[in-house]
Formats: C-alpha cells, sequence, structure tokens
C-alpha cells in the first residue's frame, strides 16, 4: 500500500492509569480518506489509545500529532473544531431530544452571543439527514431502538463538522442489523464526504469488511497492521485472539472472512481430535 | 417528559440564540406569580395595606407611614425571600445538573451544612460566650456571618470535591459522600450549640431553622452583590453544561475544558448557596426541590437556570407568606420548605428504585 498523508498520527505513545503502561512505545498514522479499524482481545489498549489521541488522556510519554501540531499545544476548542470523538459509553440525560443532541454538537464552533446561526442549523440538519435520523428529530433519545439511537450519537459527532471522525466502539450492544446499519453509515461518511474515520470494533468479520486499513493490538502494542486480506491469518488469530479459526474469502466481495472451529487453550486436546465440541466457547470468542 | 419542547431561533446580526418557547412561557407565568407573591407579601402582615397602596408607595408615593411599613420593614424581608429563593434555586440547578444527578444539591452534599458551621461558629464567638467570647464583635461580627457561611460552604465543597474525585466525579459516590459530611457537619453544629452560652444557641437555632423574619437591607445587600456576579458567570456557564451533561469523555470531544468548568460551577453554587444561607440560615430543600419541579414545567433536560431561580423565589416567598399571614403562630420559613421538600425527596427516591429495578 502507498503512504496516503496523515493529519493525526502517535509516535512512542506510552500510556498507563498509574501501575502498568496499558498502551506500551506506540507509533500509529491514521490515513486520510480512509476508514482504520482497531482491533484486539478485551483490555489490550484500543480504546485508551484512541482517547489519548484524541487528548481525552495525556499520555505518560511519547506525542500525538494533529495537522503537524503537538497536541497538547493546540487549545482544546480548537481541537474539537478539526477532530471529533464518540466515546464508548456516553450519557444522554432523560428527556432529550435527538434535535438537541445533534445540536449539541455544534458546542466548540459557538459563543455564548453566537448559540444558534443558520450554519448550525444546516449543518445539524444535514446530519439528521445524513443520518437518516430526520423523522426522529423531536423523539427523545431514550425512545429510540439501540441502532437509532447509534445513529444520533454519530449525528451530533458529525454535526461537529470535523474531517477526522474516532468512534470507540460504535456497535457494541447492537444486534448485527444495527451494527450493519452503523457501519453502512460510516462506510457513506467516508465514501460520500471524505471522512477519515478510526473506529475501535470487536467484531472481526464487520471489521474486514468495513476497513480500508486494520491496526492488531495485543498487550499495549500493534503486532500487525495493513489491509483486511494482508491481516486476517490464522496464525494472527491464533496468537492475538488464541483463536483456532479458519479464513474463507466472502463470494461477493473476496474479503476475509473468519470462521472459529475452536478457542485455542481452552480446549483440552483431546475434545478437539473427537470432532464437534458440546458447547465450544467460539462463537463467543468472535463476537 | 414531553416531547413537545419547540424552539425557535433569536437571531440579532451575528449574533443568536436557540430560544426554548415551552421554558419562556412557564418562566413568565412563574415570574408573573412571583411578582403577586411579593406584592401581597408587602400588603399583608400584621398591619394590612391594600395592594394599591403598595404599589403607590413602591412608586415613591404614600403617606410617611405606609413609606416607613413598606419600604424599611417589609421590602428588605421581601427582597432577601425572592434573592435566597433565587440564589438557592439556581445553586441547586447548577449542582444537579453537574453531578448528572436529581439528589446532587447543596442541601443534601452538606455544603448547606458547612455554609451553617461556619455561620454557627461566627455567631457563637461574636456573641460574648464561653469561648472565643468577645473575639469578633460590633461590625465585624455582621460581615463575619456571611464570610464565616460562605468560607464554611467553600471548605465543605473542596473536601467533598477531593474525597469524590477518582479520575472524575461518580455522581453516586458524590453524594454518599456528601451525605456522611452532612452528617459529621452536623454533629459540629450540635457541639457549637452546646458549648455555647443559652442566648447565642438560642439565637443561633432560631437562625438554623431557617427564619426570614426581621431581615434588612443589610441582609440583602451581600444577596444583591453575590447575585450580580454569579447569576451572569452561571449563565455563560449554560453552554458547558450542556456539553457536560453527556458525559465527561464527550464534552471534553466537544471541547470544553472540563476541569475549569466543574471548578467555576462549583464555586458558583457554593457561592450561591453560602449567601443564601448566611442571610437566613439554612432554608431546608428549596436547593434540591425547585429545580426539579422548575425541569417539568418547562420540560427540557436539565434543571433550567432562570426558571429555577423564579420558582425558587415563589417557594420563598410563599413561605414567608404562610409563616407570618397564613399561621396563626409565627414559625419558622424553613420549616414550611422542608414540608413539601421531605415528602418530595421520598417520593423521588422510591421513584429512582422503581426505575433501575424495572
Amino acid at each position: 500500500m502507498s503512504t496516503p498523508t496523515s493529519r493525526l498520527q502517535a509516535s512512542r505513545l506510552t500510556v498507563g492509569y498509574g501501575g502498568a503502561p496499558v498502551v506500551r512505545d506506540l507509533d500509529l498514522a491514521i490515513p486520510d480518506g480512509q476508514v482504520t479499524t482497531v482491533i484486539g482481545p478485551n483490555g489490550c489498549g484500543k480504546s485508551t489509545m484512541l482517547r489519548t489521541m484524541a487528548r481525552l488522556l495525556t499520555p505518560s510519554s511519547g506525542t500525538v500529532v494533529l495537522d503537524g501540531e503537538p497536541i497538547t499545544s493546540i487549545p482544546t476548542r480548537e481541537i474539537a473544531t478539526r477532530l471529533a470523538l464518540l466515546p464508548q459509553s456516553p450519557i444522554a440525560p432523560d428527556g432529550l431530544l435527538v434535535r438537541d443532541l445533534v445540536g449539541r454538537g455544534r458546542h466548540p464552533h459557538q459563543r455564548w452571543f453566537r448559540q444558534w446561526s443558520r450554519e448550525d442549523e444546516r449543518i445539524v440538519a444535514a446530519a439528521l439527514e445524513m443520518t437518516d435520523v430526520a423523522d426522529l428529530a423531536d423523539r427523545p433519545l431514550d425512545q429510540l431502538s439501540g441502532g437509532q439511537r447509534q445513529r444520533a450519537w454519530i449525528a451530533m459527532t458529525l454535526a461537529q463538522d470535523t474531517d477526522l471522525m474516532l468512534l470507540d466502539e460504535p456497535t457494541t450492544f447492537l444486534d448485527l442489523a444495527h451494527q450493519v446499519e452503523v457501519l453502512d453509515l460510516v462506510a457513506r461518511l467516508n465514501r460520500e464526504r471524505g471522512r477519515t474515520v478510526a473506529l475501535v470494533l470487536h467484531d472481526l468479520n464487520l471489521a474486514a469488511r468495513y476497513s480500508d486499513l486494520i491496526v492488531v493490538m495485543k498487550d499495549g502494542v500493534i503486532v500487525e497492521r495493513g489491509t483486511p486480506a494482508e491481516v486476517f491469518t490464522t496464525t494472527m488469530l491464533r496468537s492475538v485472539f488464541g483463536l483456532e479459526a479458519d479464513i474463507l474469502a466472502d463470494p461477493r466481495t473476496g474479503l476475509p472472512i473468519v470462521v472459529p472451529t475452536s478457542c485455542a487453550g481452552s480446549v483440552p486436546q483431546s475434545l478437539t481430535t473427537g470432532g464437534t465440541v458440546p458447547g465450544s466457547p467460539s462463537t463467543a470468542a468472535a463476537s | 417528559m414531553a416531547s413537545t419542547t419547540l424552539s425557535a431561533p433569536l437571531r440579532l446580526g451575528a449574533a443568536s440564540w436557540l430560544v426554548p418557547l415551552r421554558a419562556v412561557g412557564a418562566t413568565s407565568v412563574g415570574f408573573g406569580v412571583l411578582c403577586v407573591l411579593a406584592v401581597l407579601d408587602l400588603a399583608l402582615g400584621d398591619f394590612e395595606i391594600p395592594v394599591a397602596d403598595v404599589l403607590r408607595t413602591l412608586a415613591g408615593g404614600g403617606d410617611a407611614g405606609q413609606q416607613f411599613i413598606v419600604m424599611e420593614l417589609r421590602l428588605p424581608q421581601t427582597l432577601v425571600a425572592v434573592l435566597v429563593g433565587a440564589a438557592l434555586g439556581l445553586a441547586g440547578a447548577l449542582t444537579q445538573t453537574f453531578a448528572r444527578n436529581p439528589l446532587a444539591s447543596p442541601d443534601i452534599l452538606g455544603v448547606t451544612e458547612g455554609a451553617a458551621v461556619g455561620a454557627v461558629a461566627a455567631i457563637v464567638m461574636s456573641g460574648a460566650s464561653g469561648y472565643g467570647g468577645g473575639l469578633v464583635s460590633g461590625s465585624l461580627a455582621s460581615m463575619g456571618v456571611p464570610v464565616a457561611a460562605f468560607l464554611g460552604g467553600l471548605l465543605t465543597a473542596t473536601v467533598l470535591y477531593v474525597l469524590s474525585w477518582r479520575r472524575g466525579i461518580d455522581d453516586r459516590r458524590l453524594i454518599l459522600i456528601g451525605i456522611g459530611l452532612s452528617a459529621s457537619l452536623a454533629a459540629v453544629t450540635s457541639w457549637l450549640l452546646v458549648r455555647a452560652r443559652i442566648e447565642d444557641a438560642a439565637s443561633a437555632q432560631v437562625w438554623l431553622n431557617g427564619s426570614l423574619n426581621a431581615r434588612g437591607w443589610e441582609h440583602a445587600t451581600p444577596l444583591m452583590w453575590t447575585l450580580a456576579v454569579l447569576v451572569p458567570v452561571s449563565l455563560l456557564l449554560v453552554r458547558h453544561l450542556n456539553a457536560l451533561q453527556l458525559g465527561d469523555d464527550a464534552a471534553r470531544a466537544l471541547g470544553v475544558r472540563l476541569q475549569t468548568t466543574q471548578l467555576l460551577v462549583l464555586v458558583a453554587a457554593v457561592g450561591l448557596a453560602s449567601v443564601a444561607v448566611a442571610a437566613v440560615g439554612p432554608l431546608a430543600f428549596v436547593a434540591f426541590v425547585v429545580p426539579q419541579i422548575a425541569l417539568r414545567l418547562t420540560g427540557g433536560s436539565r434543571p433550567p437556570m432562570l426558571a429555577s431561580m423564579v420558582f425558587g423565589g415563589c417557594l420563598v416567598v410563599g413561605a414567608d407568606l404562610v409563616t407570618r399571614v397564613l399561621l396563626p403562630f409565627a414559625i419558622p420559613a424553613g420549616l414550611v420548605t422542608s414540608a413539601i421538600g421531605a415528602p418530595y425527596l421520598i417520593w423521588l427516591l422510591v421513584r429512582t428504585n422503581r426505575k433501575a429495578s424495572a
């Protein structure tokens, strides 16, 4: 792959919460105009890395560079006009309307005397439209389905009007149809609006299907990076996820599909030789 | 919550706001009610003055007797009631939004109790009491009570913040620590009262029940100054509070300077609550109940600031009217606000529990 430009880069990043570092000496450049997905087992430091790149966490060493400047030297509000992050579990107060939520995405562009300009109105309307929640705009967020709610949150992030969007596990707690719904939206934002998107996902097949670049993390370091076809190998799945799996090609797209056979280490050898394993945890490990 | 919250843009040149119509309506009605209550408060009492005369006197007319009763005796007391209600309502709206929890009001969190300890200490010490007697006296004493209350409130809030900060403020931890702190501070107040001379203890006790009786201009002035500074600060913070409601991470991703905003909110809330407490004593439950009632009336997603001030004023002036006019015997206004607030607290707790277990 040719090396594209990158507005957001991490170099030699080490982050910890006081104890042992969660992310160690990590280098990453988010390629402009692409969808980058970070995958890895629970607790590997994916979210920590993403949050540090959005300067929600301060690294103990190393730097995050945004548009060629260290992110720590850019004023907080200025960053928010260039880089949006949807956190893992944002809070919606009771009774908050979808329209109001999306409007709050305009915060970094507003001042106390300029809280609802025509531009704000236009961008919020466009964000509602783009994410297909315009019909729901006057409904409270807590009355929506999980997928609709997540689309509303993405609309809020979109209203921030940044070219760079970081989404921390935007599909967690959604059923498969809603996960696809959210990722289709991500793909459209990338393709039609040229947004650079970096996200953390758990579902390997969806990651393979929707990403230009896959970054694989384990124990706070990046162990693999490349296109889905390059990264998804039986060796990688075994060493990173402890997962025994076959890799097939999607007959429509040719992209890799992970079919778990068993979970390495959790099933004794004597059982795996006996054919099918009752109650095999393999499906759970892949989700 | 009602999903009928419509809003209209208001644009003047480059300036623009989004005006929530229902909140504006509710606040305007509240303001009308407040004006009526305030005029009644000025008119009624041991010596009744017709409403028309009250209005004439306020405009500068009326005879000397009416001038004296309205302008010197009743106006400061009514004004104190309005301002205390506004200050407590706003303080509660700020802390409840800040902690994203309706239980997080200055009275539940112990800030009011801390201010009370400061004020009682000042009263007891300035009263030529058994200990520290004569240490504080004269004009220093009258200045001392509000200042001591503010310091007590601020110190409590600082301790509360430090104890409940673990990489962010968790609302449940904040409230539990606040309740504990409140209980400890109540013990300190009791200890001060037990140690004080009987007459000082008595005057402190009346004050502790939240009394609006015999409030003069010297009580109204510090309130006016504090509100003049802290109301604009609070209104400027509203935008950031809206972002803060979505969680710490989301707020920071939206460009909110988290620590600065939280500090300003806390200082503003403590300032408002402490000055109110210093003026009339800890009027129980006003800061707790009013923002939630205002929220239900305005139909937004967070306790509204202006509406909380207006309805706070209504509640306290109403309590003053009840204690002075309706009841055949004088009781402190704090007992009236408690009588309204305590059942509401129980209702809120029961409802929250049902919601959690549903």
